[in-house]
């Protein structure tokens, strides 16, 4: 089945699969817009991804190419790994919207766009000298203009709104054209509307007007002749309950998963930082279930407040991007030395300083696992899609408290943002793993361990018999008071060293997401760069390649078979969207020649960009690298 | 985990940990640690549900010597510990220890987050006026013109005031005693702990090493009386004489200057009605008496300003307990998997 534009043409054949992006101005309404479309797409059982593309201004001006914010959502009758490499249908508001985002469609893709917005005030404040819809800049593809505005104000008339009330009804106008095109059923969405104004009937009903307007407009008029109903059949998936879930989500729920399959507490601490954020307002919302959440004073408090609440006896997490982790760090130094249990969530962004707060990037994995004063181990994870985060977060806190030790768990601005449809697991289906506190004063003594996981004893305040002291200065391996002996630091050195590598008896070994597990070519990842890699490998092994994909949970430490298992491949390439970390750990680690695959660019890989790095290796005699291909600092092959 | 049967009385020494105390011979934290513990034996503080945080510097290593509970944790983060530690256990007493470098420098900002919220903390500020550890430097509250390896020409900063910080960060509890005061420091100490909140003690505290007698000129025997002023709440604000005079000064506001000032009191100590009666709920004195300093004004000790609002762990925990529809902390009563399906869902057969 074609993907695509090929099938846009072709007048029968049912879609495999399509990608839609609304843009307009930030007061647009495109992530409702996009929200609701996706929410239809999914009831409608076709497998999706969804990624929204926001500005790091709140309210840019109106009109401007700065305030411009987009929703993709690509859904298809198959497994959908991304949210596309080029966009089909571009919906636009706007001239600015145009100018945005014009460079994502598809040569031949259908751009729909209101008319009446393309008036000279906004073609200007986008740049535009003249207007592209008149111009035949658009030459390459096909164009519907619809008098977006006029129509809208039209169809809410009957409810007395004023012109700005009924402007903003526009984006459901939009959606019901788009709902026309592939025969979504509106009802979701009508629903859905009376229960957001459920206080304001009148807002409720125009808007209803309007997604029934748009969609009686593309029944009836007379459309171009190739602008006509698509089908996406659902997609195959295994039986069960689904629902949307963005990565934020499945990441909060997840850690109060944890926290009670641990049976603790959970106090969540932290401070704002795009786009780590709305893990805190997810969190803050579920103190029925027992999350404490607190907005600290800076990113330093946090961490901190964090690892008072494991001192007392519940599991402190903090989160935060790139430069508040760093600013965590001497605190994350504390948690390991008194060993405490802590999770730490790293929502990645474009960095460093400032960098791109709203973009996403993968390149804080040498900070999580190594950048810190001193030998200072901890357990760093990172999540590969959305869903997969509430699995990770259960990890996660697994190890945090089997250990006790601070475990960081890298997600990114895509991740947290992303949404894909998710079979709900049934807490069932967890085995538990419940802290057992120390209360036995007898023998106790704070830093003796546990033989098999070199955990010490977590001793709560509070409990009768065992005050003990602890603190930054070095420890006594046994008493836990303040230590200067050379021979104790040199022990307690290597025992948290062993601590942490020793979970690598604890954690599954490394599979292979599919391909052979040896042979030619094995590519390595790790986080939100699973869905390109894993289509692009599948693309390449259905054209008759052998290509492996491995994708890496657990980045520290190292799954214990991987060293043999990439032994096993004549070359090793690593994906990744920073200047080539991963790369730089697996060589380090198995002195295996791993090459890099290098894009910093803000956005995730596309699948067309991997196939062609993947390709430019199998063309390549084994072991024969370009020069510096490891970090591939030169050019980046798919920037 | 809760105790049956009542604990025999401790003793001070009870409160004292098997680590031998390293502090420079004569140093006043051993006149604090002393007093600390002589308060918890009075109070009859059970020692598994005491906490004793600190940060870094001489002062911060007084939790090693407690026999309670004690995490002795990074430079200036301290308070941000000790409200994790409430937030995740209320009911735990928590004692915080720091120093001026500690508490007003690298952890101003915590410091003054801990007393904003209000959470309810006993936090001892042990201020030197020096870097003890890190070997004498200037600290914040050191005086313009101090000496130190860091600023050998005389420092050029102007020092900030605890008290005034606190105040003005909206510490709803400020005391001030001096270390060696072994009968009115553990008073004030009681104080503190039976403030629920923040409630912030100065303790003036002599570095022998690095900066000796820096507060000689109103604690030496001869001229403390005259430069001292103990208030107490409801009593004239009258000091000066001796045992047998009794009280021979008293202080006033200046209704025109708005400033405070000495008059002295009439013929056997009577005492002139336009002198001020302490009142530890003014917060505008309050910050007129933090701010005296001697010799033009005597310093104030004791229970400067006290006026209760609610803690902030507590309102915490009575947002959790309303969330949960029970006592907090205690059982959830969201379910997980309810949580999981709610919101759009579908079924895929």
């Amino acid at each position: 089945m074609p993907d695509s534009h090929e099938a846009l043409h072709d007048a029968s054949a049912p879609l495999e699969a399509a990608v839609v992006r609304f843009a307009g101005d930030s007061g647009d309404g495109m992530q409702l817009t996009g929200g609701q479309f996706a929410l239809t797409t999914a009831l409608a059982g076709n497998d999706l991804a969804t990624f929204p593309d926001f500005p790091a201004e709140i309210r840019a001006p109106a009109g401007t190419t700065y305030g411009v914010s987009a929703f993709q959502i690509r859904f298809g009758s198959r497994r959908i790994k991304t949210i596309g490499d080029q966009v089909d249908v571009l919906v636009v508001m706007n001239p600015a919207a145009l100018k945005v985002n014009l460079a994502e469609v598809k040569p031949g893709g259908l751009i729909i766009a209101d008319r009446d917005a393309f008036e000279p005030r906004n073609l200007g404040k986008a740049g535009y000298a003249t207007n592209p819809l008149e111009d035949g800049s658009l030459a390459g593809y096909r164009v519907m203009t619809v008098d977006m505005t006029r129509l809208t104000e039209e169809s809410v008339a009957p409810f007395g709104l004023g012109k700005k009330a009924a402007d903003r009804c526009k984006n459901m106008w939009a959606l019901g054209l788009v709902y026309w095109m592939f025969a979504r059923d509106r009802g979701p969405t009508v629903a859905w509307l009376k229960a957001k104004f459920a206080s304001q009937p009148e807002l409720a009903d125009a808007n209803i007007a309007a997604l029934n307007a748009g969609h009686a407009y593309a029944e009836t008029a007379e459309l171009p002749a190739d602008v006509r109903v698509y089908h996406v059949e659902p997609a195959q998936a295994a039986p069960g309950l689904y629902r949307n879930v963005t990565g934020t989500e499945a990441l909060a729920w997840g850690l109060v998963a944890g926290a009670q399959l641990a049976n603790i507490g959970l106090t969540f601490c932290s401070y704002p930082i795009t786009p780590a954020s709305a893990l805190l307002h997810t969190l803050a919302r579920l103190k029925r279930h027992g999350v404490v959440t607190f907005q600290a004073e800076d990113e330093i408090a946090a961490v901190c407040a964090a690892i008072g609440a494991s001192y007392a006896g519940s599991l402190g997490v903090t989160s935060s991007s790139g430069p508040g982790i760093a600013l965590k760090t001497e605190a994350l130094g504390l948690a390991i030395a008194v060993e405490l249990p802590l999770v730490v969530v790293n929502a990645q962004r474009g960095g460093p300083s400032t960098g791109l707060p709203t973009k996403t990037e993968q390149s804080d994995l040498f900070q999580a696992v190594f950048g810190r004063n001193a030998d200072a181990p901890l357990a760093v994870l990172a999540v590969r899609s959305p869903a997969d985060a509430f699995d990770c977060a259960i990890e996660a806190v697994r190890i945090a408290t089997k250990y006790m030790t601070p475990v960081m768990l890298l997600t990114d601005g895509y991740l947290a943002n992303a949404a894909e449809p998710w079979r709900i697991p049934s807490m069932q289906d967890y085995a538990p793993f419940p802290v057992r506190f120390r209360t036995d004063p007898e023998g106790f003594h704070p830093f003796v361990r546990d033989p098999e996981t070199l955990a010490r004893a977590w001793a709560v305040p509070g409990t009768p018999g065992l005050m003990h002291r602890i603190g930054g200065i070095e420890r006594d391996h046994d008493s836990g008071n303040i230590s200067y002996d050379p021979a104790n630091h040199h022990r307690m050195t290597k025992v948290r060293a062993a601590k942490i590598d020793g979970i690598a008896n604890d954690i599954p070994e490394q599979t292979v997401d599919q391909g052979p597990t040896s042979g030619k070519l094995a590519v390595v990842g790790w986080g939100s760069t699973y869905g390109p890699i894993s289509r692009a490998v599948e693309d390449l092994n259905a054209e008759g390649h052998e290509v492996a994909h491995i994708h890496l949970r657990h980045i520290w430490p190292l799954p214990r078979n991987l060293g043999v298992l990439l032994a096993g491949y004549e070359r090793v390439l690593v994906p990744e969207m920073n200047n080539g970390q991963l790369v730089t750990l697996l060589r380090a680690e198995y002195l295996v020649p791993a090459e890099g695959v290098s894009k910093v660019a803000g956005r995730p890989f596309k699948i067309g960009e991997l196939k062609d790095a993947l390709l430019d290796a199998l063309a390549r005699p084994p072991h024969v690298t370009p020069p510096h291909a490891h970090a591939d600092r030169s050019q980046g092959a798919a920037a | 985990m809760n105790e049956i049967t009542p604990r025999a009385p401790l003793a001070p020494k009870d409160y004292a940990s098997d680590q031998e105390v390293r502090w420079c011979p004569g140093c006043g934290d051993y006149a604090i640690l002393k007093a600390v513990q002589k308060t918890c034996a009075d109070l009859a503080l059970d020692p598994a549900q005491t906490v004793f945080v600190s940060g870094i510097g001489c002062a911060s290593r007084l939790p090693y010597y407690m026999a309670t509970y004690g995490f002795h944790t990074i430079h200036g983060r301290a308070p941000a510990i000790a409200t994790g530690i409430k937030l995740a256990n209320p009911a735990l007493d928590v004692w915080l220890i720091t120093g001026d470098g500690d508490g007003l420098s690298i952890g101003g900002n915590h410091l003054m987050h801990a007393l904003r919220r209000n959470v309810d903390l006993n936090i001892l500020l042990f201020n030197n006026e020096i870097y003890g550890l890190t070997k004498g430097q200037y600290s914040p509250t050191s005086r313009q013109g101090t000496r130190s390896p860091s600023t050998p020409g005389g420092s050029l900063d102007r020092p900030v005031s605890a008290l005034g910080f606190a105040l003005g960060a909206g510490a709803r509890f400020v005391a001030r005693g001096i270390d060696t005061q072994q009968k009115a420091l553990p008073e004030t100490l009681k104080r503190a702990h039976a403030h629920k909140g923040a409630s912030l003690v100065e303790i003036l505290q002599n570095c022998i090493v690095y900066n000796d007698d820096a507060f000689a000129h109103f604690t030496d025997r001869a001229v403390a009386a005259e430069r001292q002023i103990h208030v107490e709440h409801g009593k004239p604000l009258v000091f000066g004489g001796d045992a047998k005079s009794g009280p021979t000064r008293g202080l006033r506001l200046n209704t025109r200057t708005l400033a405070l000032e000495v008059v002295p009191l009439g013929e056997g100590g009577a005492v002139p009605d336009d002198v001020l009666v302490h009142d530890e709920t003014n917060r505008v004195l309050a910050g007129l008496l933090a701010a005296m300093q001697p010799p033009e004004l005597p310093i104030a000790l004791g229970v400067i300003y006290c006026d209760p609002a609610p803690a902030y762990d507590v309102q915490v925990a009575e947002q959790m307990a309303a969330a949960v529809e029970g006592p907090w902390p205690g059982p959830v009563r969201g379910n997980l998997d309810d949580l999981l399906r709610s919101g759009a869902t579908w079924e895929v057969a």
